[in-house]
């Protein structure tokens, strides 16, 4: 096993060293001028306060030399700073994380286990009209603009019906419960304040939701196509002759061998986990880094853009390779190895 | 002889059974649609796309099937329009996918070594990154704009057929017909053109077919973030974009939406059907 994961561990280096070049590249790119967002168009033919922009931005000297310095930075954990904000890019991705995260945590646990849920009964019930109405469902996630479903829901459920609260992380004019972790559900009950922290996971309802739903569908699909597969072993014809409960077979049975397989669908399909976030948080205004990168590439913040993708690529790079750890500790057959 | 014809026969019954099948009936007949719609919807629309039609904002009637919106355009002519924008650039961009990753996918794995290994570590890193981060990076870059929204999402597309490309040549290179034509002496770009390619393209193509689905989306997506198409066209994310902004006349931003979803679940039956018709192993 150990020898597994450290191959694995070897290629992070050249996987993010690769990652940074792509995000770095893919913003000096920029086709129009990032110096019109920095000093107002009409300062553009100021020369002074031009070259001093270019000087304050690290805009000055080749495109070699302001990767060494980009690279220099990065290893002092300096990713430069935001042209929109004013604010170092790490602090700002710092302080926007635990948005995401909470949110991201939420839709993990309602796609995930809706997920597994809805695969599961969809392949005991095969070709049964309960097979059917999930499998609608679990596509229907996954065809779905997610931008899209959440105003179309948040105008039901919140200015039709009023059963969740509108869109944000807190109600308005309430302030922020002291932070502690971020999270504003955790730091509310940290401060003892019962109240918020049911109105911050009421806000939190539906986003999850969103979110979930889309990452829903993958997972049934393939958690369906994985008990599948092993429905028709002979292990399974063992259990039911036995008389086992049907329930009893799918859960101890079927569902623990199909689990391996599951793992590895849960920890790749992050990456459209965050992909979706980059949506659900512009539609309900969460300031999380999804909506700090849609800020960021229509201001052409280029410190941000680099920023952001650089973070995505990480933390999907980071996702499957504690997938691949985990595979590997549930498997034998790699743990032994 | 007789192997072709039954081939032929069992390939047949295929295709008719496949039709029967209410999904796949479903998603035929919505592409067909929208095809209808793409080529002539300028010869029977009852409003033009870009001017306006009625009084701002009505909710549906009779004489406008979806409303208007915030400029009084009718809402329903703007979602057929918008086919016109959303389908060729899909379509394009999963043709230019396929095309960029069968050429370097298929190089890879037939000719193997340092090609295919520089190959394959660029489409790793391509794939390294969320789709809609690098799509949104690039885009962002290039400048909005459908037209650098399709390169984007090309750049973001082709690994995935490369990858595809690369195991399904690898597969039939070790195959025994391979053998047979490298021991006649045929030159090897006759094997690749003649004998691999020709065998190589169902699973490209069962993806193909459920991927248009999602770069329709991802189409709408960028312009919904304001990185496509930009406003008076009647795109269908830029209009869902409008949409939101008038939150309470419901009609302009789901008319759209419901067009986007339509194509998706369309394409995916399709694909579904034609995995199983041509029995393709899902990867």
């Amino acid at each position: 096993m150990s020898r597994f994961v450290l191959r694995r561990l070897m290629i992070v280096p050249f996987l993010l060293l690769g990652i940074v070049t792509i995000s770095f590249g893919i913003s000096r790119f920029i086709s129009s001028d990032p110096l019109a967002n920095i000093v107002g168009e009409r300062q553009l033919n100021n020369p002074e306060v031009v070259n001093a922009a270019k000087k304050k931005w690290g805009l000055d000297g080749g495109l070699a030399k302001q990767y060494t310095t980009y690279m220099g930075n990065l290893f002092h954990g300096d990713l430069g700073t935001s042209f929109r904000t004013r604010q170092p890019v790490t602090k700002d991705l710092g302080d926007r994380l635990p948005a995401t995260f909470e949110l991201a945590l939420g839709a993990l646990i309602i796609g995930g286990g809706g997920g597994v849920a809805l695969g599961a009964l969809a392949a005991s019930r095969k070709d049964k009209p309960t097979d059917h109405a999930a499998r609608l469902f679990s596509l229907l996630g996954s065809s779905l603009p997610v931008f899209w479903i959440g105003l179309v829901l948040l105008f039901i459920l919140y200015a039709r019906l009023g059963w969740v609260p509108g869109p944000g992380r807190l109600p308005p004019r309430v302030a922020a419960p002291p932070d502690h972790t971020g999270f504003y559900t955790v730091d509310a009950l940290w401060a003892g304040d019962v109240k918020l922290f049911l109105s911050c996971l009421a806000r939190l309802a539906l986003p999850c939701f969103v979110l979930g739903w889309a990452y829903m569908g993958t997972i049934s699909r393939l958690v369906r196509a994985a008990m599948l597969d092993e429905l028709h072993a002979d292990y399974v014809r063992t259990a039911r002759a036995k008389g086992l409960r049907e329930f009893r077979v799918l859960r101890s049975h079927v569902l623990r061998n199909a689990w391996l397989p599951t793992l590895t669908i849960l920890g790749y399909s992050v990456g459209q986990l965050l992909t979706a976030s980059v949506l659900t948080e512009t539609i309900f205004q969460w300031n999380g880094i999804g909506s700090y990168a849609v800020q960021a590439s229509n201001t052409l913040d280029y410190p941000a853009i680099s920023g952001v993708s650089l973070f995505g690529g990480a933390a999907f790079l980071l996702a499957n390779l504690i997938t691949d750890v985990l595979y590997a500790v549930a498997d034998p057959k790699i743990r032994l190895a | 002889m007789t192997a072709s014809t039954a081939g032929a026969r069992r390939r047949r019954a295929a295709r008719r059974s496949l039709l029967r099948r209410p999904t796949v009936a479903f998603g035929a007949a919505v592409a067909l649609f929208w095809l209808i719609v793409v080529i002539s919807v300028g010869w029977w629309a009852r409003y033009e796309p870009l001017s306006k039609a009625g009084a701002r904002l009505t909710s549906p009637s009779h004489a406008h099937w979806m409303g208007t919106d915030a400029l009084g355009r009718d809402v329903f002519t703007r979602v057929l329009y918008g086919a016109r924008q959303s389908l060729p650039v899909s379509v394009a961009v999963i043709f230019f996918a396929v095309m960029i990753g069968t050429v370097l996918g298929s190089a890879a794995g037939f000719l193997g070594g340092f090609i295919d290994s520089v190959i394959m570590r660029l489409v790793d890193l391509t794939l390294a990154f969320p789709a809609i981060f690098l799509a949104m990076a690039i885009a962002a870059a290039l400048g909005p704009g459908l037209r650098n929204a399709f390169l984007a999402m090309v750049i973001v597309w082709w690994p995935i057929y490369a990858r595809l490309m690369r195991a399904q040549v690898l597969s039939i290179k070790g195959r025994e017909h391979i053998e047979a034509a490298v021991s006649i002496g045929a030159t090897r770009g006759r094997i690749l053109r003649r004998h691999i390619l020709p065998l190589s393209f169902t699973p490209a193509l069962v993806n193909a077919t459920m991927d248009l689905g999602q770069v329709v989306i991802l189409t709408a997506t960028l312009s919904f973030l304001g990185l496509g198409a930009k406003p008076p066209s009647p795109e269908w994310g830029a209009m869902i974009t409008e949409g939101a902004r008038f939150f309470y006349q419901w009609w302009v931003a789901v008319a759209p939406g419901l067009a986007i979803l339509t194509v998706g679940l369309a394409f995916n039956f399709l694909g579904d059907g034609l995995r199983d018709a041509l029995d393709v192993k899902a990867n």
